[in-house]
């Protein structure tokens, strides 16, 4: 009976030696479910981009003298790298806002009471679900300088517009770039108004508040999380709108369709690596620059609402 | 007595009463009393109110009606422009090759300038048309029967996206489940970082991708796109938010079972989240079934492409059987559109809610 005589001090640091252990074994588990994933983030992401990140400052590839920031000044004195931008930048401006502000709209279209809603519903993501490369043609057929809308507005006696080798081609991107994204947006945006408490939007209308004060001073704030969501996928997807311009327009698109994508694959050609790698680095940062003044923005307007 | 004075002033004018039947029952007599009085006048206000009532109703009802007509007409109206490109292409499939050239040969020759001059053409305006002559499966048989490069690129399609999708969907899932379930600080800083890499454009990722390609030997191989796609956060960031949603409690009654954590996960876990791994996949299948930006960089022989690359280029040549090709290309995302839409969108909505 000796050995099993109370010891405090013992019991105390079996239980310490036992917490250690479970914290340790957990540790273990879940760090084994994200290996995998983790092994090849590393060695296909964050490894090779912290290889872009020295060589961009080196001379090139083969040559890996030092050259301080010299990349950096080319690639952004570069005539293509700032029109690029700028394309980018305009297109990202018009697409983002006018994605969410209508995907919004027709949210709540399909909130009201019209009959249909769910075939509605259905048939508004269908887009998203089509490859662009197999609606080109249509878009080719309506946009070519002898296409059908040229024809149509012939008839109304407005003249001919070069829709693709002029500024009009920004339109005709951001149509198609609507057309493909709007029915997601609209899905989230129908469930978060959906998740609006009703309530509160009853007891509004008894007291008289109209459609449009409800919308502002009700839905509006429940709305912002969802918006903002909305907001950064938009912007996730007006990036890769290169997609629409190269199977619309091909390797050399108008002046105004010359997006960073396309400078990119400039450079990959010319196997630029100098460029390259610069160029890499300043979007990079430009992006978490951009998506932490949206999380900003949005911590913000969150508590706002909450107080 | 100086009540009852004031009484029948009050209860007159307003013909409810529910009020007042909540008060003592000799107050009821006496307003019962009044209401006798004036009982005429009191049934001609209450015929009154009924009209007045019902011409509100009507008048609301009206402009409610008015509204939803103007709103199922725009609702309509978006539909149409959703389906409009669609639909056309399906159509046009079937037209004859010649009719197809009758009727947009100006609109490829005038893309490309140079054939313009070179070829005569049939047709110098365009006709948008809906409906062909008459049903040809002409630019079918030539494409499935006659050109075996169109059926290649499909295949190759295939065999670089299935692939990704079950790679990253497996290996997603297990991240995911980590990532919910162990929720110390660093590893909030990490999956922070996954969220930036998942964030960020082709111009940024394709460059590390490229580098480390031609470092493993696998640049021009169908590798140096799967894997990158298998190792990609997209879908780690919604499946973990979404797993993070499983009640705690869940997971302690499983514990007290004597369950492991790999029993949690496979049991518990998985079948949770069924709806939002269906809606991750079906993204992710039509996200790199459209992929156009790591072919064109990554793969330099054209035999290796995928259709969505090579599709533009039949566009552009071949004419006479690029709408076939195009709506053969649809039918695999359409497909899964059609029977896995429910999931999609309670995907999609639940990935919004934080």
């Amino acid at each position: 009976m000796a050995t099993h005589e109370y010891n405090p001090e013992e019991v105390r640091k079996r239980r310490i030696k036992g917490r250690r252990k479970r914290k340790l074994r957990e540790w273990v588990v879940f760090t084994g479910y994200l290996t995998p994933s983790l092994l090849g983030v590393l060695l296909f992401f964050f490894g090779p981009m912290l290889i872009v990140l020295v060589q961009s400052f080196q001379r090139s590839a083969t040559n890996s003298e030092f050259v301080g920031v010299d990349n950096y000044v080319h690639v952004w004195n570069n005539q293509a790298f700032r029109s690029a931008a700028t394309n980018t930048l305009i297109f990202a401006g018009l697409a983002v806002p006018l994605a969410v502000l209508l995907a919004l709209l027709l949210a709540l279209l399909l909130s009201s009471k019209i009959p249909g809603k769910s075939v509605f519903r259905s048939i508004m993501l269908n887009p998203m679900m089509v490859p662009v490369a197999s609606i080109v043609l249509i878009w080719q057929v309506m946009f070519s300088y002898n296409g059908a809308l040229n024809t149509y507005m012939g008839w109304f006696g407005i003249d001919k517009i070069d829709w693709m080798k002029s500024n009009w081609s920004r339109l005709v991107i951001l149509i198609l770039f609507l057309w493909k994204n709007l029915g997601y947006n609209m899905v989230l945006f129908i469930s978060a108004i959906s998740a609006v408490p009703s309530e509160q939007l009853e007891s509004a209308k008894m007291d008289g508040a109209n459609a449009v004060r409800r919308f502002f001073s009700i839905k509006l704030p429940y709305l912002w999380p969802t918006i903002f969501f909305v907001g950064i996928m938009s912007l996730i997807n007006s990036f890769k709108i290169f997609r629409e311009v190269y199977l619309l327009a091909g390797d050399y698109p108008y002046d105004a369709l010359y997006m960073l994508q396309n400078f990119m694959n400039n450079m990959f050609s010319h196997l630029d690596n100098a460029k390259l790698t610069a160029a890499a680095i300043i979007m990079c940062i430009a992006m978490i620059i951009i998506v932490g003044i949206l999380f900003i923005a949005e911590n913000r307007l969150g508590r706002d609402t909450e107080e | 007595m100086k009540k009852n004075e004031i009484t029948p002033l009050q209860t007159l004018p307003t013909p409810a009463s529910e009020e007042k039947h909540d008060h003592g029952s000799i107050r009821d007599l006496q307003e019962v009393e009044i209401v006798r009085l004036s009982e005429e006048e009191l049934e001609e206000m209450h015929a009154k109110a009924r009209v007045e009532a019902k011409r509100r109703v009507r008048v609301r009802t009206a402009v409610e009606k008015f509204w939803i007509a103007i709103g199922f007409i725009l609702a309509l109206a978006v539909a149409i422009f959703a389906l409009m490109p669609i639909v056309l292409t399906i159509l046009d499939s079937f037209m004859s090759t010649d009719e197809i050239k009758t009727n947009y040969s100006a609109v490829y020759n005038s893309l490309s300038s140079a054939a313009a001059e070179t070829k005569t053409y049939l047709s110098s305006t365009p006709k948008l048309k809906m409906i062909p002559d008459f049903v040809s499966f002409s630019q079918y048989k030539t494409l499935l029967f006659l050109s075996p490069t169109y059926l290649l690129k499909f295949w190759n399609s295939v065999a670089l996206v299935v692939p990704i999708v079950l790679g990253q969907i497996m290996i997603g899932c297990l991240a995911s489940y980590s990532f919910a379930r162990y929720r110390k600080k660093r590893r909030e800083v990490l999956f922070f970082s996954y969220v930036i890499l998942m964030l960020m454009p082709f111009q940024v990722t394709l460059v590390p991708n490229y580098l480390i390609a031609n470092w493993l030997g696998i640049y021009n191989t169908w590798w140096a796109i799967i894997l990158p796609g298998v190792f990609s956060t997209f879908s780690i960031f919604l499946l973990s938010k979404y797993m993070r949603q499983i009640p705690s409690s869940y997971i302690e009654a499983a514990k007290l079972d004597g369950a492991n954590e790999w029993h949690i996960f496979t049991k518990i876990c998985l079948p949770m989240c069924k709806s939002a791994i269906y809606a991750m996949a079906i993204l992710l299948f039509i996200d790199y079934w459209n992929m156009v930006e790591q072919p064109l960089i990554l793969l330099e022989d054209a035999g290796k492409q995928p259709l969505s690359v090579f599709l533009s280029q039949i566009n552009a040549s071949e004419v006479g059987v690029a709408f076939a090709a195009s709506f053969i290309f649809m039918i695999p995302p359409l497909l899964i559109f059609l029977y896995g839409e429910q999931y999609l969108v309670e995907g999609i909505s639940r990935s919004g809610i934080k």
